[in-house]
């Protein structure tokens, strides 16, 4: 339960409703007050109003006595409501400006802060913990004053009548106290271990159903229900130890209440003898014993309720307090915009961790021009994605620089870069909604022409028009019901329609046959002559006829050139060649 | 945290009414059979803590009157007041002790069941088919471990109990109020409709508030959890600011419900406590008056009342509404308990992968594989092959070649019997596969699937997946044939490092080479290899290539590649095109013929 509630961090957000966040806790204490006060005319309409030794003062004084207590009620009820109104609107408009502000903080982390967060954790944050705080506030709200202030009520209102009496208070609420806080201590930490046992659990069953084809192919259903087996069972014995924990609270809870109450009436009982109290105190002292070990209890609940909260709090905060390390806060040029696309590296050095000793990029210079097809290949992990990944300033480099038209990317406002730059990554995502709106991703203002032309230039054209709703067709979250080459085509066109300086193919054709990408690559001549084409690719033929072509080896450019060049220069470019042409030659 | 989602997105759809209920309670009750004695022991001490509180209640009377009886001397007094708080003592410890046992009984009991119920769904689930879980979301199948199996767990847990001790209380306190004094008993009994109809009306309001609530949080939690997946592609498109214009509309819907749904929830404690109130002082009032009467006024007629009546009285009335309330609660619980268990139920009753033939586990199977005029289509209106026929003998290898939608995984779906098929036939080794036991069909049949997915555990156990007899030193052989071991001996922990969510931490290539290395361990005589090699740059394709050629030995492999320069070495190749085979030959065969093959070799043609 480390982390604290970090109030800096949210006070941003408590500010505007702060109001609310008095009047609520305020109003509630009317409804204390109400409790207080109630048992105690209620006594005197006992002593006073019945008499218990000699005749009391009758009726009269007993509707008198009820009038009272009516009118308390109504000021209980009005506060109350009022109460809960405040509270309510405080911790509701307080978490969802705070899940607008972590949602907007999210959105503005590089691509750097989304990797040191995985996207289930931010989701999570957003969601649950979000709820978690939401709730923990309103509940604070309500019970800050509630719960407390019955307490010191009731052992005020309990001294009041009878303050001998009220030192057996002194002797149960320590006990009590160190009992609560004692389970309470025990019972926590196997909540934590129950806790860990039900993800456990559940991220096992996750797992089982999305590998439900690798189990069955290999016939390990058995082994895959002991695994469960034993994860449920662990499941149950943690869940049982920490519950029964949590049972014996409430046995202990009432045990203490009837200790209490007995040791009360028999004190109480003979100072009524003695005639030194009434009985209807007795009845009222009684009744505040029991609200105020309720008050107890209730405290120590607000307690367990806060710190699971806290947890959760804490989740937040480390989003909020996240530096977003890549920012166009200095950039000098702001307003300048992309106007031919010449993109050059300068002795780039790269690495996405500073801690890491090595490199992923290593000396990296090279100049793509406008109008150039320049095709990158290399092995798994040499650094291709990473090299294009620098030009739109999704990372930043390490050592050297990149330039767009001659100007240091850093220097552009991150939107005028990015809205230059076509880039179709290689893990690409397709949006639920139509597949319009999808493509309107690239220019919002597109008339469906151009949005037909930039899908027919990707190759998409011809497939979307075969769908029964054609470009209204809806696509699942993710687009799962296009195939993969499909869904790439469409990411292309995406891209193609934000008719860029740059553009950026990471592998975007692999799924597609060699014939379509082809005729994609044949588009970007006449749809995109002027615009600098920057090609990742796997196969030789993706890039065969590109101007430039660089090979990367470990993060180190090993050769560059055109095709020709490379096949009389760069031994690694050969390799690559001859791994995927030279069967066909033997054939041909 | 996704289950949390499909949680929200189902309460979109589907309201929580169970639908047969007698038969969702049958059901259940089934799964309580073995506890019913510890249930009858538990219903046995309900009983008793709800009677020892109510009487526990009740023995203050003769206490208080005892107190105040002016004909009493003071030592007479002390003496009563000491027996009486003796008896409520001892009712009193009774009255602990059988809530104590009554709970621990009850938390083993409702985790034993859940223990219970997860298991055999967990169990049932394993024999669904691949088909079950193309048709239902992950998330889905989820929230009804999670959610659905928990709101049993909590009705088995505390409302069960509740609803006992809630009608005891209910009833024994109707009758003690009728008992001390019928006249102010009719005062509460007036009172409780009042409280009833209040209560009702909020919580009905509530209920169609807190659904709004659902759906808007829903919707927040869904685009949520979309554009935070797709983030990269945000940041790429510069779609922040659009994307946050569209969280705050949705933001601020959520709000203005949540807001409402909230209040209307949460006014119901304070308007409950106040009519709780209201109750307690009419009580107290007329008791006081008809108290004072029967005392020193010339005696209430027909329903006299001591102080000591009257106390215990007051305290009754205020027990009185709460059970009132809780009841209607639970009643809402069991409600959206009995529909979790519907859900929970439904999956037990799909339909298992049918294995009804002859069951047959034919030894040493040689590989020799026919599919014979096979028609199939996952839906009945779109078939996606029709009339497709392939042999292949013990050791060859074929490989299928056409677009994407072409058909080609299905028919290795078919020869696993992922899916059954509608018509034709599939033989091994001249046995239909319909007779074979599923078990053994597979064991004879390795696969490398098109999605690479992997578990949680080491890497050693990953590969180790397919054959978990299998040595270190085999695991490592199997590593160094799918040229997987290069990058296991290079990370922090080689063999052992830990995978994480589905091998997060490794790239598809990687992953790719694991999922060979796997297969390369297994033994069975029949290969499919699923694009294996997609996403493996072409240079160590090459390097697997002799080890995959070692794979294939005596092996009959099924081979579907998008570069055509893996398959080449094929001893037959089938081109299929829209559900059926164009063509089929050996590479050389093909080209020569100069049809579909020949143009796609040459890039001639395209393959969509």
């Amino acid at each position: 339960m480390k982390g604290s509630l970090n109030l800096k961090h949210y006070w941003k957000y408590i500010k505007p409703y702060m109001p609310f966040f008095i009047l609520g806790p305020l109003l509630m204490l009317t409804e204390v007050a109400g409790e207080i006060v109630l048992p105690r005319i209620m006594a005197t309409m006992i002593d006073s109003g019945i008499g218990d030794a000699s005749a009391g003062l009758g009726t009269g004084y007993i509707l008198s006595r009820a009038a009272m207590m009516i009118g308390f009620i109504a000021v209980m009820i009005t506060g109350g409501i009022g109460g809960h109104y405040f509270s309510t609107r405080a911790s509701v408009c307080f978490s969802a400006d705070l899940r607008q502000g972590v949602f907007e903080k999210v959105q503005k982390f590089s691509f750097k802060n989304i990797d040191g967060f995985s996207t289930g954790s931010l989701v999570t944050r957003l969601t649950n913990d979000i709820t978690q705080v939401q709730n923990m506030t309103r509940m604070l709200l309500i019970m800050a004053m509630r719960s407390p202030g019955m307490l010191i009520g009731g052992i005020i209102m309990a001294c009041s009548i009878n303050s001998r009496l009220a030192l057996v208070l002194v002797v149960v609420i320590p006990v009590l106290a160190v009992v609560i806080a004692a389970l309470l201590k025990t019972a926590f930490p196997r909540f934590g271990i129950m806790q860990k046992k039900l993800d456990n659990l559940n991220s096992g069953m996750q797992e089982n159903i999305t590998n439900v084809r690798v189990i069955k192919s290999f016939v390990r259903q058995k082994f895959e229900i002991e695994k469960f087996s034993d994860a449920n069972n662990d499941l149950m014995s943690s869940t049982l130890s920490a519950m029964k924990i949590v049972v014996t609270t409430m046995p202990v809870m009432m045990l203490a209440m009837n200790v209490t109450t007995l040791v009360v009436v028999w004190l109480g009982g003979k100072f009524v003898v003695g005639g030194s109290m009434g009985v209807g105190e007795l009845t009222a002292f009684t009744t505040y014993i029991t609200q105020i070990l309720m008050s107890l209890m209730m405290v120590s609940m607000l307690f367990l309720q806060l710190s699971r909260a806290l947890a959760s709090s804490a989740r937040i905060t480390e989003v909020l307090k996240t530096e977003v390390d890549l920012t166009d806060d200095n950039a000098s040029q702001k307003d300048r915009t992309v106007k031919e696309g010449r993109v050059e590296f300068k002795n780039v050095y790269f690495k996405y961790y500073e801690k890491r000793q090595e490199n992923v990029l290593e000396n990296i210079s090279f100049t793509a021009e406008p109008g150039e097809i320049v095709g990158i290949i290399g092995t798994t992990g040499s650094g291709k994605s990473s090299l294009v990944q620098l030009i739109p300033r999704l990372y930043d480099v390490t050592q050297g620089e990149v330039t767009v038209d001659g100007v240091n990317v850093k220097e552009y406002s991150l939107k005028n870069l990015r809205d230059g730059v076509g880039m179709v990554l290689q893990k690409n995502v397709l949006f639920s909604g139509t597949i319009e709106d999808n493509l309107r991703w690239g220019d919002e203002n597109a008339s469906m022409d151009e949005i037909r032309s930039a899908a027919d230039a990707a190759q998409a054209d011809g497939f979307v028009t075969s769908f029964t709703d054609g470009y209204n067709m809806e696509l699942g979250q993710g687009g799962v019901n296009v195939s993969g080459g499909q869904k790439q085509r469409l990411c292309i066109a995406r891209a193609l329609l934000k008719k860029p300086k740059i553009l950026i193919l990471d592998d975007s054709t692999s799924a597609v046959d060699t014939a379509t990408e082809a005729k994609i690559r044949q588009s970007f001549t006449t749809s995109l002559k002027n615009s600098t084409k920057i090609i990742i690719a796997q196969r030789i033929t993706s890039v065969i006829d590109a101007d430039k072509i660089v090979v990367l080896e470990d993060g180190k450019i090993a050769g560059i050139g055109s095709h020709e060049d490379l096949m009389k220069l760069c031994d690694e470019y050969r390799d690559i060649y001859y791994s995927q042409m030279d069967k066909e030659k033997e054939v041909s | 945290m996704p289950p949390q989602m499909g949680r929200n997105r189902r309460s979109m759809k589907e309201k929580q009414k169970p639908k047969n209920t007698k038969q969702t309670i049958k059901r259940l009750l089934s799964y309580l059979k073995e506890e019913r004695y510890k249930i009858a022991s538990a219903i046995f001490c309900v009983l008793l803590s709800s009677a020892a509180t109510l009487s526990g209640s009740y023995l203050l009377r003769p206490i208080i009157n005892g107190l105040t009886d002016t004909s009493k001397t003071a030592q007479e007094k002390i003496t009563g007041l000491l027996m009486g708080l003796l008896l409520m003592a001892a009712v009193y410890f009774i009255g602990v002790i059988a809530t104590y046992f009554q709970a621990r009984v009850m938390i083993g009991v409702s985790q034993r069941t859940l223990n219970k119920i997860r298991e055999s769904l967990f169990k049932k689930l394993q024999t669904l088919p691949v088909r079950y879980f193309d048709q239902n979301p992950t998330g889905d199948i989820m929230s009804r471990f999670t959610n659905d199996v928990d709101i049993i767990g909590e009705m088995l847990n505390s409302t069960l109990v509740q609803i006992f001790s809630g009608t005891i209380t209910l009833l024994g306190t109707l009758g003690l109020m009728l008992y001390t004094n019928w006249v102010l008993a009719l005062v509460t009994i007036i009172f409780s409709p009042v409280v009833a109809l209040i209560g009702g009306t909020i919580a009905s309001k509530s209920r169609k508030y807190f659904l709004s609530q659902q759906v808007a949080l829903g919707k927040v939690n869904g685009f949520i959890e979309e554009t935070v997946t797709g983030q990269k592609v945000v940041k790429v498109f510069n779609h922040e600011n659009k994307i946050i214009e569209e969280f705050s509309d949705l933001n601020g819907e959520l709000r203005n419900v949540q807001i409402k749904a909230q209040f209307i929830g949460g006014i119901m404690g304070p308007c409950m406590n106040a009519l709780s109130q209201v109750n307690y002082t009419l009580t107290a009032t007329v008791g006081s008056v008809i108290t004072f009467v029967s005392r020193w006024g010339r005696g209430f007629p027909f329903a006299a009342l001591d102080i000591g009546g009257m106390t215990v009285f007051v305290n009754f009335s205020r027990q009185f509404s709460r059970p009132i309330n809780e009841l209607a609660q639970q009643i809402t619980n069991i409600m959206s308990a009995l529909a979790g268990a519907e859900r929970v139920f439904s999956v037990m009753d799909e339909e298992p992968e049918k294995d009804e033939g002859k069951k047959l586990s034919p030894e040493n199977i040689r590989g020799d594989v026919v599919v014979e005029n096979v028609t199939f289509g996952y839906n009945p209106d779109k078939t996606i092959l029709k009339g497709v026929s392939i042999y292949a003998h013990p050791g060859q290898k074929i490989a299928l070649v056409g677009s994407t939608g072409a058909g080609k995984t299905t028919i290795t779906n078919l020869i696993t019997r992922f899916y059954n098929i509608d018509k034709g036939k599939i033989t091994i080794d001249g046995i239909d596969i319909k007779d074979i036991s599923l078990e053994c069909l597979r064991e004879n049949i390795a696969m490398v699937l098109q999605d690479t997915h992997l578990f949680t555990g080491t890497i050693m156990d990953n590969i180790r997946y397919g054959r978990p007899d299998a040595t270190d030193a085999e695991v490592r052989q199997a590593a160094m044939t799918s040229c997987a071991h290069m990058f296991i001996k290079n990370m922090p922990d080689g063999y052992d490092t830990m995978l994480k969510g589905d091998g997060a931490n490794l790239s598809q290539g990687q992953r790719q080479l694991l999922n060979i290395a796997r297969a390369a361990l297994s033994k069975a005589p029949i290969l499919v290899l699923d694009e294996a090699t997609s996403s493996v740059d072409t240079r160590t394709e090459r390097q697997i290539n002799e080890g995959m050629d070692a794979l294939m030995e005596n092996r009959t492999t099924f081979v579907i590649a998008h570069r055509l320069s893996t398959i080449r070495n094929a001893d037959a190749i089938m081109v299929l095109e829209n559900g059926e085979i164009i063509e089929r030959g050996s590479h050389d065969e093909l080209l020569a013929q100069k049809g579909r093959y020949y143009e796609l070799y040459t890039g001639l043609k395209e393959l969509d």
